[in-house]
């Protein structure tokens, strides 16, 4: 977190829609930004903006989820995610419980399904599932009593992600509408990269996407973003500069050369963060491979807000969880 | 016994055959069909067709999956000849990828002898194209045609290598048999679970990309051409498929085709709505985009294909009951083709009854070279009743089939299989079908 930002205060306005805001979320399980209104994405960032105070408080707790039970429950490795949910959870006073199976213990006998419906018989109040397979949440929405949370289903969605990035973003411009947003990396593979294609073309920005074309998923442009593999084109006068991991663990053939060459041609360099709008920003999810899609100097540099990321990550899933849980309303019912 | 039935419109395009006819049956054989038969002497039901019933031949379905031996869990020989009477279907040929596969005279007798023991659809086994459906070596082809193969396939997977189709086309034209490809890349396949384009894309689904299938596609009818042997493509779904099978056919190669019900019913558009990511949705093939859909119509009106036929895989409900990625391929489709092909194909006005009837059993029986799609004097008896204007609604818990995977319940669809009389006996009447109980 090297570069200061001004942070708008949560009334500032940031939708074009003339929609009135929104007070509470429609759906009860949160499996993608796919079925989130702009009014919704906004409560869950205006929301954010409170959680962000507790952050900085001697006492980093609120008693608003006592007595509910979490179950974090990932089935593919995680350290941002998982630590970051935990963190959420614990600082509404949540009680937590951490699953972590491999897959491989999965193969060998018990369903998704019926692992769900083992630990459902505890009566937890939500599960936060992160799975290799997309599509995962939605198959447990159906099965579960539990509030179901995405937190990353196969190549399909990551949607705290995209919130978190949302809720960086505004931070930095007070906007979204009207911003260039540059994505780039492996599109084809990435969740972080559907959910916040889905959430950002929502709230009005204008989103490039850029990779090598074995690495664009087929259709992409009719989700209404600019697709290119020219990375200058996709970086000129951006307002955000977005990079996506390559997956080297779900490189199952040759969609590239060498890493090499793929830093040559697509890697985030200082020569080519300069083409942006001075005022750009450098996001990552993370984990980074520095050296393949980001060089070091970049990641690291001024204009770097991917340690911001994971600090925000923490108020945004406060808010979701928040919300899921029924927000202000049940609050007031207890 | 003969039963003689009176007053329907007798559609038997093999015969020219389009109009108010009687059809008389003496055991297991047509015996007459002419206009206003009189009631022959000695022992006969005489059963009144009821207004707007249609009679038919049997329909053939020339590509189901009955599971038997090996995945009785999903269905067995006696299940699926049910499911298949209950759509309409007096003879299913069956797909050799059981457990083990039917790629020897021992398992040909057993599937024929748990359909004799089931006494309902004439089942047609279709035995592997090489050993273990391995792709590496011929199956003893010449034994499973003397034990009663109708074809050969290694449906599930394509027939591996170029040279290996070759052989088989070669070699099973000694025996006049089709050699039937599940048409499909496995390089471009890769782990494709959904077609490839937008819906796959916005659902982070591996992508099945149609040319996996067209690629292979003209492949087999180049080799059609160099054999003179004879290909029929599986499941056809492609629009770049129909021009590969357009062309051998102008060509004059021996190239016939299918395609399913659900690939010119459905698009890609259902891995999204009704329901995000539903199983009963995937399929290999798989549900492909609105212009391959567009163009399988199109080869169905203008006669380039040959066969509709379900691929009817039935799978357990837990099997489905998982990640897609995760589940298996394949629905359940016996009982919902007839509604379907009027639905979707009859009443709009796309094709006649007459082109339904060629598609879904002249030509499947003359492809296979067996008896019926014909109810000429003394074909066999099996013969479908048809209820054009009678609507049901497909509810997957009451199919007849072991498995309930479809995508279709709850849809509502007008036309109807009424009754289904296999060697003059009747198996199967449809309490959907008012009047159907007078062919019992």
């Amino acid at each position: 977190m090297t570069k200061s930002s001004s942070s708008p205060t949560s009334s500032e306005p940031v939708v074009v829609a003339d929609a009135p805001p929104a007070t509470r979320l429609k759906h009860r399980h949160l499996l993608g930004i796919a079925d989130l209104t702009p009014e919704e994405i906004v409560l869950i960032l205006d929301t954010a903006e409170a959680m962000q105070e507790i952050a900085h408080r001697p006492i980093k707790k609120v008693p608003t989820l006592r007595g509910r039970t979490v179950v974090n429950l990932f089935f593919e490795p995680s350290t941002r995610t998982r630590t970051s949910f935990e963190v959420a959870e614990k600082r509404l006073s949540a009680d937590t419980l951490n699953v972590a199976i491999a897959t491989s213990s999965v193969v060998k006998g018990e369903t998704l399904v019926d692992t769900a419906l083992n630990l459902e018989a505890m009566s937890p109040d939500m599960i936060v599932l992160r799975h290799a397979s997309s599509g995962a949440c939605h198959l447990l929405s159906r099965v579960c009593r539990s509030k179901i949370i995405n937190a990353g289903d196969g190549m399909h969605e990551h949607p705290t992600q995209a919130l978190l990035d949302a809720f960086t973003i505004r931070r930095h411009k007070g906007r979204l509408g009207g911003l260039k947003v540059a994505i780039l990396g492996d599109l084809l593979h990435s969740r972080v990269l559907r959910s916040n294609v889905l959430l950002l073309t929502r709230l009005g920005a204008e989103v490039w996407v850029c990779g090598p074309p074995t690495l664009v998923p087929p259709g992409i442009e009719r989700l209404g973003v600019k697709v290119t593999s020219v990375v200058e084109d996709a970086v000129r006068d951006a307002d955000v500069i977005m990079m996506l991991r390559i997956q080297l663990e779900r490189m199952q053939g040759a969609f590239f050369p060498s890493l090499r060459e793929y830093f040559n041609v697509f890697g985030m360099t200082e020569a080519r963060v300069r083409l942006a709008r001075p005022d750009a920003i450098i996001m990552h999810p993370g984990p980074m491979n520095r050296g393949v899609e980001i060089a070091s100097e970049v990641a690291d540099g001024p204009f770097s807000v991917i340690l911001e990321q994971v600090a925000n990550g923490v108020a945004v899933r406060m808010a979701v969880l928040y919300l899921l849980a029924g927000g202000a309303e049940d609050e007031a019912a207890a | 016994m003969k039963r003689l039935l009176k007053g329907g419109r007798v559609v038997d395009p093999a015969n020219g055959i389009d109009g108010a006819f009687d059809v008389l049956i003496d055991g297991d054989r047509v015996a007459r069909v002419e206009k206003n038969l009189p009631k022959p002497d000695g022992e006969v039901q005489v059963i009144d067709v009821p207004k707007g019933f249609v009679v038919v031949p049997g329909l053939v379905d020339m590509h189901v999956h009955l599971r038997e031996p090996g995945q009785e869990h999903k269905e067995t020989i006696a299940t699926g000849t049910k499911s298949a009477v209950a759509g309409g279907f007096t003879a299913v040929a069956c797909m050799p990828n059981t457990s083990p596969i039917n790629d020897n005279a021992g398992i040909t007798e057993f599937i024929l002898k748990k359909a004799a023991d089931a006494g309902l659809a004439r089942v047609y086994p279709i035995g592997a194209v090489s050993r273990g459906s391995n792709g590496e070596f011929l199956a003893d082809i010449a034994e499973l045609h003397a034990a009663g193969c109708v074809a050969i396939s290694d449906d599930g997977r394509p027939v591996a290598t170029a040279l290996l189709m070759r052989r088989a086309l070669e070699y099973a034209s000694m025996f006049d048999m089709p050699v039937i490809d599940h048409c499909e890349d496995p390089s471009l396949k890769a782990d494709g679970v959904a077609h490839e384009g937008f819906h796959a894309s916005a659902l982070g689904l591996p992508g099945l990309p149609g040319a996996a299938e067209t690629v292979m596609v003209q492949r087999d009818v180049t080799l059609a051409g160099l054999t003179k042997g004879r290909v029929h493509i599986a499941h056809m779904s492609t629009r770049g498929s129909l021009r590969a099978v357009q062309d051998g056919k102008a060509q004059g190669f021996h190239v016939t085709c299918e395609v399913a019900p659900h690939h010119f019913t459905l698009t890609d558009a259902s891995l999204e709505k009704p329901l995000q990511f539903d199983t009963n949705c995937k399929m290999n093939p798989p549900l492909r985009e609105q212009a391959d859909v567009d163009a399988m119509l199109r080869g169905i009106i203008d006669g380039s294909v040959d066969a509709i036929a379900t691929d009817h895989a039935p799978h357990h409900a837990d099997e489905k009951a998982v990640e897609f990625d995760r589940a298996p391929f394949g629905i359940v489709g016996l009982e919902t083709c007839v509604p379907i092909v009027f639905e979707k194909l009859v009443h709009p006005g796309h094709i006649t009854l007459a082109r339904a009837i060629e598609l879904l059993s002249v030509n499947p029986a003359r492809i296979l070279r067996r008896p019926g799609g014909s109810l000429a004097v003394g074909a066999v008896a099996d013969v479908t009743v048809l209820a054009p204007e009678a609507s049901t609604t497909i509810v997957a818990s009451r199919l007849m089939s072991k498995s309930k995977n479809t995508p279709f319940g709850g849809w509502t669809f007008r036309g109807v299989t009424a009754a289904t009389i296999v060697g003059g006996r009747t198996v199967f009447t449809n309490p959907d079908a008012p009047g159907a109980a007078v062919f019992a």
